[in-house]
C-alpha cells in the first residue's frame, strides 16, 4: 500500500504513456498529433528546468534556450557529423543516448560558466547577462560553418521518438521534484525568499545559485538534444531570445515556483500554438482573411501581459499537485 | 580603409554612438526613476522609425525632401515615440509599480514582443524590411581622407541639441529638480508635494521621444527598417547605459559613444567580433565595475 | 579563561562616516550580555560586522580564539554564531518546519546524486533533521503551526520562529537584534523566560541589542552602551542606567524628538 502510494506519479505517467501509445496504434492519434505531444513533452523539460532557476532558486535566466542550443548542437554534431549514427543499427541507439547525455553535460558546463560570474548580479542585470549569453551562442553558431552556420545543422537522424522523449520528460520531472523537496531544494528556495537570511543560517548561497544554473542547464541541454533529433535539424533561430521568452511565458503562466504549473502550461501552450496556427491557416486560406502566423505571438504577448497584470502568481501560484508532493512520515 | 582605428571608423562610430546615446538616455532615465529595465524601449525606437516612414509619405505631397520636411518628420517621430512610451507605462507598468521588480521586467518583455509581432502582423506594415526614403538629400564631403556625409552632421547635431536641452531641463528647471528628487527617494518626493506619477510619465515621455528621434536618424543613416529593428540597438544602448553607470545621464552618453566606436572598429576587424563586442563589453563591465563609469554604489539597508 | 567572543578595537566607516569606532568587548561563555544605545548609534552595524555582512575597516573579531573577520557570513554561521534580525527576515513562502530545516542544511552530507535518487542514506538524514526541527518547534510552542506557511503567522510567533531557526544552526553564540521589538509587556515577559530557558537548555551564549530597558535590566548580566559608534558606559545594567552620560545620550535625543 505504502509503495503503491509512492508510485502514484509513475503510475499516472505510465497510464498517460499507455493511453497515447494505444490511441496511436489504433490510428486515432495520427502522426501530426504525435509530433505535438512530443513537442509538448520537450517543452515540459524546458519549462520545468527553467523553473528550477527562475522559480525555485529565484534567479532570472532569459537565455534558457542558449543551454538547449548547446545540447542540440553537441549531440547533433556527435550523432550526425562525427559518428554518422544510423537508425537501423541497434547499438547506435545507445550512442544516441550517450550523445544526448553528453549534450546535457556540456550545457551544464555552460550553465556553470554563465552562473558563476552572474552571482554578483541581481534580477534585472542577471536577465540581461543571460540574454546576452543566449545571443552570443546564437552568433557563434551562425558563424561556425562546420555545423552549418546560418543554414543550421541538417540531416540529423530521427532518433527521438515518443518513448524516448516520454522517459526523459518523466525523469526530468521526478529528479527535479526530488531535488526541490529536499534539503538542497529548501536551501535554494531560501535564497529566493531572502538571500541574506539564507546566508545567515549557513547556506552557501553562491554554491546553490550556481547549482541551480548547472542543473537547469543540464536538463535544458537534454531537451535541446531531443528536439534536434526529433525535428532532424538544429538551427540558430530555434534558440534565440524569443524561443527563451516562450519558455519564460510557460513558467510564468503556470506559476513561478510550481512544477505542476510548468507542466500544465507547457502542454497547454504547445497545443494552443498548434491550434492557433491551424486557425490562422484556415482564416487565411479558406475564409480569405489576410492574416499571418505573427498573430500567434501577438496573442502570447497579450496573454503574458494580462497574466502579469491580473494574476501575477500564475495559474498554480506556488502550489503543487498532490501527486508531485513527496509525502513525509507523520511525526 | 586602413587600420582598425582609422579616422573613418571613428567618424562612423561617433555617428552610431549618437543614435545609441539617444536610446540609452531613455533607458537610463527610466531606470533612474522607476528602477526598471524597460525591455520595450528598443521597440519605441522602432515605432519612431515607422512613424518617420509614414509621416514622410504623408507630407511629401506638400514639401520636397529637405530640411523643412525632415524637421516635421522628426517632430512626428518623437511624438509617436513619446506616445507609445507613455501609453505603455500607463497600462503595463504603472499597475505593477509596487509589486516585485521582476513582475514589471517580465511585463516589459511581453510589451516588447507585443509591439514587434503586432507591427509584423498588421498587414500595411508587415514583417518584411522596407527601404527608408531619403528624407534629406544625401551629400558627401571629403575631408582629410575621411568621407563625411551630411547625415553624420545631422545625426550628431540632433543628438547634441536634444542632449543639451535635456541637461538644461534636468539641471535648471523646477521640473528637472522634481525628477531628480523622485529618482533619489520616491516617498520623500511625494511628501514634498511632488506628483510622482506625473514625473514618471514625463520621464517615459522624454525617453520615448528621444527613442523616436533615434528611430528617424537610424532610418536615415541605415536606410532599412523592420519590426524587429529595435532589439539589437535597444540591447546595445542598454549595455552602453550600464557601461556609463545606469541612472547617470552623462554616463549613458559617454557609454553610447564608446559602444559605437568599439562596434565599428570591431566590425572592421572581424564581423563576428562586431556582433559580439557589445556582450563582451557587458560581461567585462559587470565583472570589473558593475556600477559603470559614473555609477554610484548603493548599499542595501540591513 | 578566554572569552568566547572577543572584539578588539573594531572600527567601521561608511564613506567618511565612522559608524563604529574602536569598539572592544569580551563576551565569556554562557552569559547574557547586552548592547544598548540610542537609534543610529551603531549597534546593528556591530552585529553586521560580527556576522560578516560587513568587513571591518580596522580591528579584530576573535571567536573561540580564532579570527573570523573577513570570513563570509555563512562560514561564520558554520563556526557557531547565529543571529536574528531587527526587521524579521523569515522565509515567508516556506512552511515553519522548512524555515527551520534550512538552517540544518549545512550539517547534512547528502550530495546531489543521493538527493536525485533519494537513496536510503539521504532519507535517513532527512528523517533525522525532520525530528530535530519538530523538537525545536515544540520547544518554541509552535507545534500547531508546523506545516503552515510562515507568512500566515502572527508577529509574536514569527519572532519565536526566527529564534528557533537561529538555534537550528546549533550555535555557541546567538546574537539577538531587538528581540522584544513590537511586543506587548506580557509577550516581552514570556520572551525573557524563553531566552533564559534557551541559554540553559542549549548551553548558548547570548548577546543582544535591545531598547527596552526593563528587558535589559531583567536578563542581561552586563551591558555596554554606545553612542555614535563609541562606548560611553559599561557594566551591570542597573548601574549603567544611572550614569549621566547614558542619561544624556538617551534623554538628549528624546528632548529633540519631543
Amino acid at each position: 500500500m505504502g509503495t503503491l502510494k509512492k508510485m502514484k506519479l509513475v503510475l499516472a505517467a505510465l497510464t498517460f504513456y499507455a493511453v497515447v501509445q494505444v490511441l496511436n496504434l489504433a490510428g486515432i492519434l495520427n502522426g501530426y498529433f504525435m509530433v505535438i505531444i512530443n513537442r509538448s513533452l520537450i517543452a515540459v523539460i524546458f519549462a520545468v528546468s527553467l523553473n528550477l532557476i527562475n522559480g525555485i532558486t529565484g534567479q532570472f535566466s532569459l537565455g534558457h534556450m542558449g543551454f538547449a542550443a548547446v545540447g542540440a548542437y553537441v549531440s547533433g554534431t556527435l550523432t550526425t557529423l562525427f559518428f554518422h549514427l544510423n537508425l537501423n543499427h541497434p547499438f547506435d541507439n545507445l550512442g544516441f543516448l550517450a550523445a544526448i547525455l553528453l549534450g546535457g553535460l556540456m550545457a551544464s558546463l555552460a550553465g556553470f560558466l554563465i552562473g558563476f560570474p552572474s552571482l554578483r548580479l541581481k534580477g534585472d542585470y542577471l536577465a540581461i547577462v543571460t540574454l546576452g549569453f543566449g545571443e552570443i551562442i546564437r552568433t557563434i553558431l551562425n558563424n561556425i560553418s562546420y555545423v552549418g552556420g546560418p543554414r543550421g545543422l541538417l540531416g540529423i537522424p530521427k532518433f527521438s521518438n515518443f518513448t524516448v522523449i516520454f522517459l526523459f520528460a518523466l525523469a526530468t520531472i521526478v529528479l527535479i521534484r526530488n531535488l526541490v523537496q529536499s534539503s538542497i531544494g529548501r536551501s535554494m528556495l531560501s535564497i529566493r525568499e531572502n538571500e541574506l537570511a539564507s546566508e545567515l543560517v549557513g547556506v552557501d548561497t553562491t554554491r546553490y545559485k550556481v547549482l541551480g544554473f548547472v542543473v537547469g542547464a543540464f536538463f535544458a541541454g537534454i531537451g535541446g538534444g531531443l528536439l534536434a533529433h526529433l525535428l532532424q535539424i538544429a538551427h540558430p533561430t530555434q534558440y534565440g531570445f524569443y524561443a527563451s521568452a516562450l519558455i519564460l511565458i510557460m513558467v510564468y503562466v503556470g506559476g513561478i515556483g510550481s512544477l505542476t504549473g510548468s507542466i500544465i502550461a507547457a502542454f497547454s501552450l504547445t497545443f494552443l500554438t498548434e491550434g492557433l496556427r491551424v486557425g490562422i491557416d484556415w482564416l487565411r486560406d479558406t475564409v480569405g482573411v489576410p492574416i499571418g502566423t505573427e498573430w500567434t505571438m501577438v496573442i502570447y504577448a497579450v496573454l503574458l501581459i494580462l497574466i502579469m497584470l491580473f494574476k501575477t502568481e500564475g495559474l498554480m501560484g506556488m502550489r503543487e499537485a498532490k501527486i508531485l508532493i513527496i509525502k513525509e512520515k507523520e511525526g | 580603409m586602413g587600420s582598425i582605428f582609422s579616422p573613418q571608423q571613428i567618424v562612423n562610430g561617433l555617428q552610431l554612438g549618437a543614435i545609441y546615446a539617444l536610446i540609452a538616455l531613455g533607458y537610463t532615465m527610466v531606470y533612474g526613476i522607476v528602477r526598471l529595465i524597460n525591455f520595450a524601449h528598443g521597440d519605441f525606437f522602432m515605432v519612431g522609425a515607422y512613424a518617420a516612414f509614414g509621416s514622410f509619405f504623408m507630407f511629401n505631397f506638400l514639401l520636397p525632401p529637405g530640411n523643412g520636411l525632415a524637421f516635421i518628420v522628426l517632430i512626428l517621430a518623437m511624438a509617436a515615440g513619446a506616445a507609445i512610451a507613455v501609453i505603455t507605462d500607463y497600462f503595463a507598468y504603472k499597475p505593477l509599480r509596487y509589486k516585485p521588480k521582476l513582475s514589471s521586467l517580465v511585463t516589459a518583455i511581453g510589451v516588447s514582443m507585443l509591439l514587434e509581432y503586432a507591427f509584423s502582423a498588421i498587414p500595411v506594415i508587415g514583417p518584411s524590411p522596407r527601404g527608408f526614403p531619403e528624407v534629406l538629400p544625401k551629400q558627401m564631403f571629403h575631408f582629410a581622407q575621411v568621407d563625411i556625409s551630411n547625415y553624420v552632421i545631422v545625426d550628431l547635431a540632433v543628438a547634441g541639441v536634444l542632449m543639451i536641452g535635456l541637461t538644461f531641463l534636468i539641471q535648471r528647471t523646477a521640473l528637472g529638480r522634481a525628477m531628480r528628487a523622485v529618482s533619489q527617494d520616491k516617498d520623500a518626493a511625494k511628501l514634498m508635494g511632488i506628483n510622482v506619477d506625473r514625473i514618471i510619465s514625463l520621464t517615459f515621455l522624454i525617453g520615448g521621444a528621444f527613442a523616436g528621434a533615434a528611430g528617424l536618424l537610424a532610418g536615415l543613416t541605415y536606410p532599412r527598417i523592420q519590426p524587429y529593428m529595435g532589439i539589437l540597438p535597444g540591447l546595445k544602448a542598454f549595455i552602453a547605459a550600464v557601461l556609463g553607470g545606469i541612472g547617470s545621464i552623462p554616463g549613458a552618453v559617454l557609454g553610447a559613444f564608446i559602444m559605437g566606436i568599439a562596434e565599428t572598429c570591431a566590425t572592421a576587424y572581424n564581423s563576428l567580433l562586431g556582433e559580439g563586442i557589445a556582450f563582451v563589453i557587458l560581461i567585462v563591465v559587470l565583472l570589473l565595475r558593475p556600477s559603470g563609469i559614473f555609477g554610484e554604489k548603493t548599499a542595501d539597508k540591513i | 579563561m578566554t572569552a568566547l567572543l572577543s572584539i578588539q578595537n573594531l572600527t567601521h566607516c561608511f564613506g567618511g562616516l565612522k559608524a563604529v569606532s574602536e569598539f572592544s568587548y569580551e563576551v565569556p561563555e554562557g552569559v547574557i550580555y547586552g548592547l544598548i544605545g540610542p537609534n543610529g548609534s551603531g549597534k546593528t552595524t556591530c552585529f553586521n560586522l560580527i556576522t560578516g555582512i560587513y568587513t571591518p575597516t580596522a580591528g579584530k573579531i576573535l571567536f573561540n580564539g580564532e579570527e573570523i573577520n573577513g570570513l563570509k557570513p555563512f562560514r561564520i554561521v558554520h563556526k557557531g554564531i547565529a543571529r536574528t534580525f531587527q526587521n524579521l527576515r523569515i522565509f515567508n513562502n516556506l512552511t515553519v518546519i522548512d524555515n527551520i530545516r534550512v538552517a540544518r542544511h549545512f550539517t547534512m552530507k547528502s550530495g546531489i546524486f543521493q538527493t536525485f535518487l533519494r537513496l536510503p542514506s539521504f532519507r535517513e538524514e532527512e528523517a533525522k533533521v525532520r525530528e530535530e526541527a519538530l523538537g525545536l518547534i515544540s520547544l518554541m510552542n509552535l507545534s500547531h503551526r508546523a506545516t503552515e506557511l510562515a507568512k500566515n503567522l502572527p508577529y509574536g510567533e514569527l519572532r519565536r520562529l526566527e529564534i528557533a531557526r537561529a538555534l537550528a544552526t546549533k550555535p555557541k553564540l546567538i546574537l539577538l537584534d531587538e528581540p522584544a521589538a513590537g511586543m506587548n509587556p506580557k509577550e516581552t515577559e514570556d520572551l525573557m523566560k524563553l531566552i533564559l530557558r534557551v541559554r540553559d537548555e542549549f548551553k548558548v551564549t547570548i548577546f543582544l541589542i535591545e531598547h527596552h530597558m526593563k528587558f535589559v535590566t531583567g536578563i542581561c548580566e552586563r551591558v555596554k552602551v554606545i553612542d555614535f559608534g563609541t562606548t560611553i558606559a559599561e557594566g551591570r545594567p542597573e548601574d549603567v542606567v544611572k550614569e549621566p552620560k547614558v542619561l544624556e545620550a538617551y534623554l538628549g535625543r528624546k528632548a529633540v524628538v519631543c
